[in-house]
């Protein structure tokens, strides 16, 4: 039995532990704002917060969120005025998303990138989002972004 | 649009509004299509408590119906189109709310089903506003009237004396300046007649409201906090999952299969074999074996378990490296000719200054962030599916036929679209989805993986051309000659299908606007041994590389500036007859008379682009270069100046972007910006990366480490767009920023290098 929070609620899982915890919040727990894009950990559809630190959940198998921390694009707002992070705030304000599907991962993985670097250069947000793909290529507008969050993120 | 009825009374929008509502149906298309109506539907998003979505399935099953109002003033809009990141479910109903004088955010958008009622629902080609302006104009006008009507009615006064402005979603009597709210209208209006067409009053472009205004895009804050719905999302209660593996060869068929370790693995319920299609494939799945499980990760462990031996059939002699050899032969050799201007030949062989080029770009696959997926339940001879579909109509049509029932017996929900540039119009994993709901009595969910959908795509087509031109004394061209040949779309539709059509050849290579008194532009045959369809701006990609590469190499030739002799190229202002372009030229299904060729558009957005780039003023240092391209297409101008620079790894960095674009009236100059910004990158990622490859049938591509795209560091650095202001009709603004760009980056890298890009991607001569 796997124990864990997602979002802060407490759940255990009892399947097969080799089970990408993207799978676990998709079919099991039904937050499907984590989503597939290539489950192989190449483009960051998936990205969520394990212990306040990014992550593939296309990558993370059951047995290595044990006793995790898992916060989800769901969850990232909570505690935030409004129920909007300030990453999410931006991303509004700059309407970015155009299909939006690689928009949560983006914004789960700026809101990480935030926290360790709050005030991003342009080269560290090159290196912190060059993780996720954005098909309809929003990229400007993601930079833009991130730069009205950066200082404002928790 | 032939009518709009006030369908208040009739039911039409029974379960979206309350019997009170006031409700105007807009008529499409002759009666006799009309679809009988059926019984509400559940919607299918919700294992988590999100949003139940929007309740689709009452609409869509009534007349064309397109605005009500709510007694609580909630305007209920339908959307027809889909929405996979043009911003069309948000632009459209924009249009209808201006129309009205209706306050923005007491709008409500219902997304409809797939229905023929709505007329063509097919969400490509770059034409949702421009097909649909005036008709939602005029719904809106209608309804403003109509409430206007009703207001007068109410206070007893003559209808002169009210006006529907300025404030929104209010009357006011103008002699008193008393108001009334549109909700407390709507009981009134929804029992008055409609005015009839001629005698609506559209609003003068000075009192647009919406049209021409910034709007964040409706489904935004759901998106930025994941509870949008896509088809990836859709849930029904007690749903299986399926993965699918297809042959790896087009065609192929299983030979044998066991599939006994498959079914060892836990949560792996049944294999189920998908049958093969009857040529030409068309939209029918590939066939293969279906593992079904209670999760999409038991789905995909025990397909790896399945063991297949495939007869791979013909098309297991397909090689992308020899087929090339064939295509570029075939445009060396006299082709079919497509259009002809003068006498090329003649002029030839006077001598002169000749040039000749051949230009190669390869298979592309679309590779939207979400992989095709489908949810779908079969019961009792009808199916119901979820889908993220450009055409829903078409998952009518084709699961119909696959699963031998009548089309109006097949109910397509349409989801958002996690990206689609052209792949999602071809429901095949949906029949998939329906054909497995079938045979398991359960409602089944297809995923594919993104190897299923790079490996099993509708391919952008491999295209070769051949160009030769001669120059006179002036170093302008006298004749040019440009030969094409490429797997054309038709192939997918029709045995034997060798040569481009009309619609392919008018997208820039009959209708090259090049005052050339000699010119004549060719088609080779070429046969497909993959499933060809179209992506964002289609046969536009490969005719402007080649066309635009090549002006630029003339201009080289004539020792004459790029700018300079591009602008000599398009020549003076004039409207093009549209004889002029094509015996077939079809103009993207528009009107010639309301969007005809106009050189001087082009030539303005080529100027524009060029001095927003700072063209001829900004000294370039070694390895620095700068390219222009402009390219008319979807009724669309665009041209785009491109910044490069050299590493000292000879890779190219792609700079400044100036992309300017005369695209008629707008309606959103933010969703203008937002896809020209992501053409720019879609666009880069094709230039610099794309290339689907195959051995002995199969695909060599799976995923993003072999079929890569530009990441944030990887794509242009900067992109400025530059509208210009019109009042001329709507049009495409999805697609048209794509062609000029490969052109436009390779004219920049022959100005940092010297060397001259003839094939794409850029992988293939180290440049990137």
């Amino acid at each position: 039995m796997i124990r864990l929070k997602v979002n802060g609620v407490a759940r255990s899982f009892s399947g097969d532990p080799q089970m990408p915890l993207m799978w676990y919040l998709r079919d099991e727990l039904g937050l499907t704002g984590t989503k597939f894009g290539c489950g192989v950990g190449l483009c960051g559809s998936c990205t969520v917060h394990q212990n306040g630190t990014a992550v593939r959940a296309c990558m993370t198998p059951m047995s290595a969120v044990a006793g995790a921390q898992v916060v989800t694009i769901e969850g990232l707002g909570s505690g935030h005025a409004g129920g909007l992070h300030p990453v999410q705030k931006a991303w509004v304000a700059h309407n970015v998303p155009q299909c939006g599907y690689c928009q949560a991962g983006q914004i789960m993985q700026a809101a990480a990138l935030l926290k360790s670097t709050p005030h991003p250069s342009d080269a560290d947000i090159d290196q912190g989002m060059a993780g996720n793909i954005c098909r309809c290529g929003t990229y400007q507008r993601i930079r833009a972004a991130i730069k009205a969050a950066a200082g404002e993120a928790v | 649009m032939n009518r709009i009825e006030n369908v208040s009374r009739r039911g039409f929008l029974q379960g979206v509004v309350s019997t009170g509502a006031f409700v105007l149906g807009a008529q499409f298309v002759p009666e006799a299509l009309c679809a009988t109506p059926s019984e509400k539907v559940a919607a299918p998003f919700g294992p988590a408590g999100y949003p139940a979505g929007d309740p689709v399935g009452a609409t869509a099953f009534h007349p064309n119906v397109f605005v009500g109002l709510e007694p609580d003033g909630t305007v209920v809009i339908v959307a027809h189109r889909s929405e996979m990141g043009t911003g069309s479910r948000t632009s459209l109903p924009r249009i209808v709310a201006d129309e009205m004088e209706a306050d923005w955010s007491r709008v409500r958008i219902v997304q409809a089903i797939g229905d023929a009622k709505y007329g063509g629902q097919d969400t490509d080609g770059s034409h949702s506003v421009r097909s649909f302006f005036d008709d939602m104009r005029q719904c809106g006008a209608a309804a403003r009237v109509m409430l206007v009507q009703a207001a007068a009615r109410q206070w007893n006064v003559p209808v002169t004396e009210c006006e529907a402005s300025p404030r929104p979603h209010v009357v006011v009597h103008r002699p008193t300046g008393r108001t009334i709210g549109y909700g407390e209208l709507a009981a009134t209006a929804a029992r008055l007649p409609v005015p009839a067409k001629d005698s609506l009053q559209l609003k003068p472009r000075s009192e647009w409201r919406y049209i021409g205004q910034d709007a964040a895009i409706y489904d935004l804050e759901e998106i930025c906090t994941g509870k949008a719905g896509y088809g990836m999302d859709a849930h029904l209660d007690g749903m299986l999952y399926a993965s699918v593996e297809h042959p790896p060869v087009l065609g192929g068929r299983v030979d044998s299969l066991d599939d006994s370790e498959a079914l060892k693995v836990p949560g792996v319920r049944q294999t189920a074999a998908i049958d093969p299609f009857k040529p030409p494939h068309a939209f029918q799945p590939l066939g293969g074996v279906a593992v079904i499980a209670d999760n999409t990760w038991a789905a995909f462990q025990g397909r790896k378990k399945l063991k297949i031996r495939w007869n791979n059939g013909d098309n297991a002699s397909f090689n992308s490296e020899s087929y090339r050899k064939e295509l570029e032969q075939t445009v060396r050799q006299p082709c079919k000719v497509a259009w002809n201007r003068g006498d090329v030949d003649a002029e030839f062989a006077k001598g002169g200054k000749t040039l000749e080029a051949g230009y190669y770009v390869p298979l592309l696959a679309h590779a939207s962030m979400e992989p095709p997926v489908a949810v779908a339940d079969y019961r009792d001879g009808r199916v119901e599916a979820w889908a993220p579909v450009q055409d829903p109509q078409s998952v009518q049509d084709t699961v119909g036929k696959v699963l031998g029932i009548p089309k109006e017996n097949v109910i397509c929900h349409v989801t958002l679209l996690g990206g689609a540039f052209g792949r999602k119009s071809k429901p095949d994993f949906v029949a998939e989805a329906a054909a497995l709901s079938k045979k398991t009595g359960r409602p089944v969910k297809v995923v594919w993986t993104r190897e299923d959908d790079i490996r099993f795509d509708y391919y952008h087509t491999v295209a070769a051309t051949y160009m030769k031109a001669t120059l006179g004394s002036n170093g302008m061209p006298t004749a040019w000659l440009q030969r094409s040949a490429f797997p054309p779309i038709g192939s997918t539709f029709e045995l034997n299908n060798t040569y481009g059509s009309g619609g392919e050849l008018g997208m820039g290579w009959t209708d090259t606007p090049f005052v050339i008194p000699n010119f004549r532009a060719e088609n080779g045959p070429a046969v497909a041994h993959v499933r060809i369809g179209w992506l964002r701006s289609v046969a536009n990609i490969y005719h402007a590389f080649a066309v635009q590469s090549f002006a630029a190499e003339l201009a080289h030739a004539a020792g004459r500036d790029q700018l300079e002799y591009l602008l000599a190229l398009i020549g003076p202002d004039r409207v093009i007859d549209k004889e002029d372009l094509g015996a077939d030229y079809d103009n993207m299904g528009a009107d010639y008379k309301d969007y005809p060729v106009d050189t001087a558009r082009l030539s303005r957005v080529t100027q524009l682009a060029a001095e927003q780039a700072g063209w001829g003023k900004r000294r370039l240092g070694a390895g620095q270069g700068i390219g222009i391209a402009a390219h008319r297409s979807f009724v669309t101008y665009v041209a785009t100046a491109v910044q490069v620079e050299m590493d000292k790894q000879g890779k190219v960095h792609i700079g400044r972007v100036d992309t300017a674009v005369d695209t008629g009236t707008v309606v959103s100059p933010d969703s203008v910006r937002n896809q020209m910004e992501g053409a720019a990158v879609f666009a880069a990622s094709l230039t610099k990366y794309g290339e689907i490859t195959a051995t002995n049938g199969a695909i060599n591509q799976g995923n993003f480490q072999d079929y890569p795209m530009c990441r944030i560091n990887e794509a242009p650095r900067e992109i400025h767009v530059h509208i210009v202001e019109s009042d001329a009709p709507p049009a495409g603004v999805g697609e048209p920023a794509v062609p000029p760009f490969a052109p436009a980056l390779c004219n920049a890298i022959f100005m940092a290098t010297g060397k001259r890009v003839r094939e794409l991607p850029l992988t293939r001569s180290g440049l990137a």
